[in-house]
């Protein structure tokens, strides 16, 4: 759903099914956004942050995660790993093509 | 109709110790020149509703007070007012004054009126100290009020040097909020460093806006939602400019907060810089202190006559029952029309039964169960009070606040804790000075944890001080006469002395601890508990006092033993193993009694029916019965009896509230079969026996 809507709003969009396919392709292909789910196989989101900030290439990229509100303290985790920030779920197409603008400039 | 409030002050006084305990906790854990909005907002919703609460009662006094340390808060709370040490001090003395006027409304006693006057005068005087800003906040939360005259926002945002390390970007969030108005921005460059200490990854600007719009708080605060824990940000209502007759005062006002606001915030920010160590410490202090904010654990002294229990353990009990409820009846059935070939039947039933029998007994214990937490929330002021009295610095360090014991041994534990603390504080901590001479951090760490280990509770109280001297312990063990000449201790057993009444070595007594009063009614009250202490210490880093606790009073894990034709019961705590003796074991030494030795260790030996002074006895001679070895008072004894019967978990039937104090016994019980049973109480046999019979006490084997 996230991979739909903002391949609708026009951004080119590459999807992983988990944390480490993910890093794998953050480290073949340089990418101007990250947006991760928490809770996925193999790695988790926050791993994957962790991981990500620690390559040279994405110190400083935007690397947002998927939670849900009540999860403050995945909040902070993600935070502690170098998250830039959130997304909330459930959201609307809306916000998150708001968000993504915001944070891409 | 009038209505009888008198039946809901209970509960207002209830809850308002709940919330003095907040507001206290919360204070501790604010650091001067900071302001942390959450923090502050808890303390004053706290301080809000004892205010609601004592102008709806009557309670004219405590309401005029209480309204005098909400407009502080208040004022610190919109960054109209800097977080001061000097503040927080007034603002905790006035929650003491505070709590002694609710103590005093509740008993309906009469009130200390000098004290309370006076700390209304300082707190007056606290508020009057910056009298224009006073004026401006008034008129500003007037205005605020009306909500129409906001007609925007000031906005100081300064971020911390690893903002950009998150993938933040500061520019973006002025975007973001020139997106909702007129924005005027104005940066500040006074932090760049110069070229060689420049670090191009770390931020060094902060930002001055004022924001032109009209938008709620939240739309701002939405904004930096990111990166709050990244920056230091104040968010202060705009006063409308049209309002220039009204506002002129206020202009004025506004900018000397500002400034003032801004010089703390810059003042920490260099702070920050220069030792990022100490800001690590500081936000685990932060922490520290949220934690224990939490409103169920922080409620104070009223927890004597009622006690909260959790819905979950009331949930629990009501599912036990309803189980135990549908065994019963399946076994009435069987027993309505029983035939032998149900047999089985009826065993599964008696099992389940059993089981859950044995389940509802731990769920009713469980609603005796308290976090200890009710005793660890008063430490964090006593350190914070008795180390401005002392000179010292310390950093408190709870863990395990959440553990539960029984609300008898959580009462009861209270007062030796404090007294540990107190000694660790005043005697095991030095001065700066002398830490700093050492080498150490200038700042001691107390730390107090509690913990399981096995079947019981384990609570240790550690500083990283100066350690038990050893050397100087037997010197004044000596000068007493608590110890001989002769004898020879190790280290571990002149520790140990410190628990021997009348022993204190603290060079000048303080009227903190050092009376020598205190570490044997300190042990003393944990042996009553069930309990046991041991010292850890070495020179130069740090003593550790470790309380071994029993979960629960009143049932225990006990050995069933017969001794002629009585049957004891001793708490398998005590004991470390049961042994069947071989002649050669058994020593005759001159002096100390019998003994016998066990893997290199030479233990004395108790006779139970010596010591109790029980006929018809089997075992006449040490092999013909067993050894219980146990553990009482650091050190560990063999106690001869008939026979091992089995272990069971009994309840304890107090012998002190049904006939009186039996020494030697703690209680007793009631066996399976009806009769009765006494509990032994080890640390007591042992001296029971030293005084009977003359087993030797002090003397250990090497």
């Amino acid at each position: 759903m996230v991979a739909f809507t903002l391949k609708g709003a026009g951004y080119q969009v590459i999807e992983a099914s988990d944390g480490v396919e993910a890093l794998n392709i953050a480290k073949g292909q340089g990418v101007n956004l990250v947006i991760t789910d928490v809770n996925m196989p193999k790695m988790d989101g926050i791993a994957l942050i962790r991981e990500l900030r620690a390559l040279p290439a994405y110190k400083f990229t935007p690397l947002l995660m998927l939670t849900t509100e009540s999860s403050a303290e995945k909040k902070q985790q993600g935070k502690a790993a170098g998250a830039t920030g959130w997304i909330v779920k459930p959201f609307n197409p809306e916000q998150l093509v708001n968000t993504v603008k915001k944070v891409l400039g | 109709m009038t209505i009888d409030l008198s039946q809901f002050h209970q509960v207002f006084f209830e809850e308002s110790f709940e919330g003095l305990g907040l507001m206290e906790s919360g204070l501790l854990a604010m650091d001067p020149g900071t302001v942390d909005a959450e923090e502050i907002n808890a303390i004053f919703r706290a301080a809000h509703s004892i205010k609601g609460g004592s102008g709806t009662f009557g309670f004219d006094r405590v309401a005029s007070f209480t309204h005098l340390m909400e407009t502080l808060l208040d004022e610190m709370r919109d960054g109209r007012r800097p977080v001061t040490a000097e503040a927080l001090e007034v603002l905790l003395q006035s929650v003491d004054i505070l709590g002694e006027m609710l103590r005093a409304a509740q008993d309906g006693q009469a009130l200390d009126e000098e004290r309370v006057a006076k700390q209304q005068q300082a707190l007056e005087t606290a508020l009057q100290a910056n009298p224009q800003k006073q004026d401006a906040s008034d008129a500003a939360s007037a205005l605020t009020a009306d909500g129409a005259d906001i007609n925007g926002w000031h906005i100081v945002f300064r971020p911390l040097p690893n903002l950009m390390r998150t993938g933040n970007d500061p520019l973006r969030i002025i975007r973001e909020l020139a997106a909702l108005g007129e924005l005027e921005v104005r940066g500040d460059a006074s932090l760049l460093p110069g070229f060689d200490q420049f670090d191009p990854e770390e931020c060094y600007l902060s930002w001055d806006m004022r924001l032109h719009a009209d938008v709620e708080r939240g739309q701002i605060t939405e904004i930096f939602d990111w990166v709050e824990d990244e920056c230091d940000l104040a968010i202060m209502p705009l006063v409308a400019s049209e309002h220039e007759v009204v506002a002129v005062p206020e202009t004025v006002a506004e900018v000397s907060v500002d400034e003032g606001a801004l010089s703390s915030l810059a003042q920490e920010q260099e702070e920050r810089r220069s030792a990022s160590d100490d800001r690590r410490q500081e936000e685990r202090r932060k922490t520290a202190g949220r934690r224990s904010n939490d409103p169920a654990r922080s409620a104070t002294a009223a927890v004597s006559s009622s006690i909260r229990v959790g819905i979950d353990k009331i949930d629990n009990l009501i599912n036990m029952v309803g189980e135990l409820v549908i065994t019963q009846s399946m076994l009435s059935m069987l027993g309505e029309n029983f035939h032998p070939g149900q047999l089985d039947k009826l065993k599964d039933g008696l099992e389940q039964m059993a089981r859950h029998t044995r389940e509802l007994q731990e769920s009713v214990m469980q609603v005796r169960m308290l976090p200890i937490s009710f005793t660890f929330s008063r430490f964090p002021r006593l350190v914070h009070d008795l180390g401005r009295q002392l000179g010292k610095k310390i950093d408190l360090k709870l863990t395990g606040e959440s553990t539960e014991l029984d609300k008898t041994v959580i009462e009861k534990i209270g007062d030796p804790l404090v007294h540990l603390v107190r000694n660790s504080l005043d005697h095991g901590i030095e001065t700066p000075q002398e830490r700093l001479a050492a080498g150490k951090l200038e700042t001691g760490t107390i730390e107090l944890k509690a913990f399981h280990q096995g079947g019981s509770i384990v609570i240790e109280i550690r500083d990283d001080g100066r350690g038990l001297d050893a050397e100087r312990l037997h010197r004044k063990a000596l000068e007493r006469g608590i110890v001989g000449v002769d004898e020879k201790l190790s280290t571990q057993q002149i520790y140990e002395l410190i628990f021997q009444p009348g022993f204190s070595t603290a060079e000048q007594v303080s009227d903190v601890s050092g009376r020598g009063v205190g570490m044997d009614v300190v042990r003393r009250n944990i042996l009553e508990l069930g309990g046991s202490i041991e010292i850890d210490s070495e020179p130069g880093r740090g003593t550790g006092m470790l309380i071994r606790l029993p979960l629960t009073l009143a049932i225990l894990d006990g050995q069933t033993i017969a001794v002629g034709g009585e049957v004891y019961i001793i708490p398998l705590i005590s004991i470390i193993e049961s042994i069947q003796v071989s002649p050669e074991m058994v020593n005759l030494v001159a002096g100390r009694g019998e003994t016998f030795k066990l893997r290199d260790e030479y233990l004395p030996i108790i006779r139970m029916h010596e010591v109790f002074g029980i006929e018809g006895y089997r075992a006449h001679d040490l092999t013909d019965g067993l050894l219980v070895v146990v553990e009482g008072e650091g050190r560990r004894y063999g106690v001869l009896v008939d026979e091992l019967i089995g272990q069971q978990q009994v309840v304890i039937k107090s012998l002190e509230a049904n006939y009186e104090k039996v020494d030697g016994v703690s209680g007793a019980t009631i066996l399976g079969d009806g009769s009765v049973a006494l509990i032994l109480d080890i640390p007591g046999l042992i001296r029971l026996a030293a005084r009977d019979v003359g087993l030797q006490l002090i003397k250990k084997t090497a």
